[in-house]
């Protein structure tokens, strides 16, 4: 039996709860769950916080879309994507990515995939408000090549 | 009819959110020469080095692809989310 989460939300997520989902079922013999946090790496603590937007009307679309790629690739018996959106302050959860399969190669590796995909084609885009002013988040290299991994 | 959508940076510099079209391009590269020809912001952000994306009707799209009737586009910057 297939069961996906796939949320959208400004509120924040209990992994532990998300993770207690699975309870009582044996054939699942490995789970991974990311966490995705807003951080702040400058001295002064310069980050106030990071807005989140998406395209509503796309967003759960492209997340179920990659869900059922990596279904695709893997036996997978449990995949949770929660992403929020909004106002959310340093150390604040931003993303989890829980995959749940008989064996841990299997989770581990779909986790990757599709933390890889979500942060090169879900329609996300952050927005860092800091002590200096606001500023878009520049798209990475290394996001694309950490995706392009996958296409070989 | 075409609408258009922008998102996150473009939809700043833009100073646009959404628009219609009466009289919608055939594709895609159509639909940004277009937008290029209005010069100024619209030239600089579609029509030079600058990276972007478009979904049609909510889908990951290319330059190439034919924009149905009725269609809903949407222009933003390569996502940023995680």
């Amino acid at each position: 039996m297939q069961q996906d989460v796939i949320r959208v939300q400004s509120a924040d997520f209990d992994v532990a709860h998300e993770y207690q989902r699975l309870a009582g079922q044996p054939q699942i013999g490995a789970v991974v769950m990311f966490v995705g946090r807003v951080r702040d790496l400058s001295a002064n603590a310069d980050l106030h916080a990071l807005h989140l937007e998406h395209y509503p009307a796309m967003t759960e679309r492209a997340l179920q879309q990659l869900v059922q790629a990596a279904r695709a690739r893997w036996q997978l018996d449990a995949v949770t994507i929660i992403h929020r959106v909004g106002r959310l302050a340093p150390a604040e959860q931003i993303v989890l990515v829980l995959t749940a399969s008989p064996h841990r190669d299997t989770a581990y590796e779909a986790n990757r995939y599709l933390m890889d995909y979500l942060k090169t084609a879900a329609p996300f885009w952050k927005k860092e408000i800091t002590r200096h002013g606001e500023a878009w988040v520049e798209a990475r290299a290394s996001d694309e090549q950490a995706r392009a991994r996958w296409e070989t | 009819m075409l609408t258009i959508l922008y998102f996150a940076r473009l939809r700043d510099v833009l100073g646009c959110a959404s628009e219609t079209l009466a009289t919608p391009p055939a594709t895609v590269r159509d639909l940004i020469a277009l937008l290029v020809a209005r010069g100024g912001v619209w030239q600089a952000e579609l029509g030079g080095a600058r990276v972007f994306r478009v979904a049609i009707n909510q889908e990951m799209a290319q330059l190439d692809d034919a924009i149905p009737a009725g269609a809903e586009v949407a222009i933003f910057p390569p996502v940023t989310g995680g």
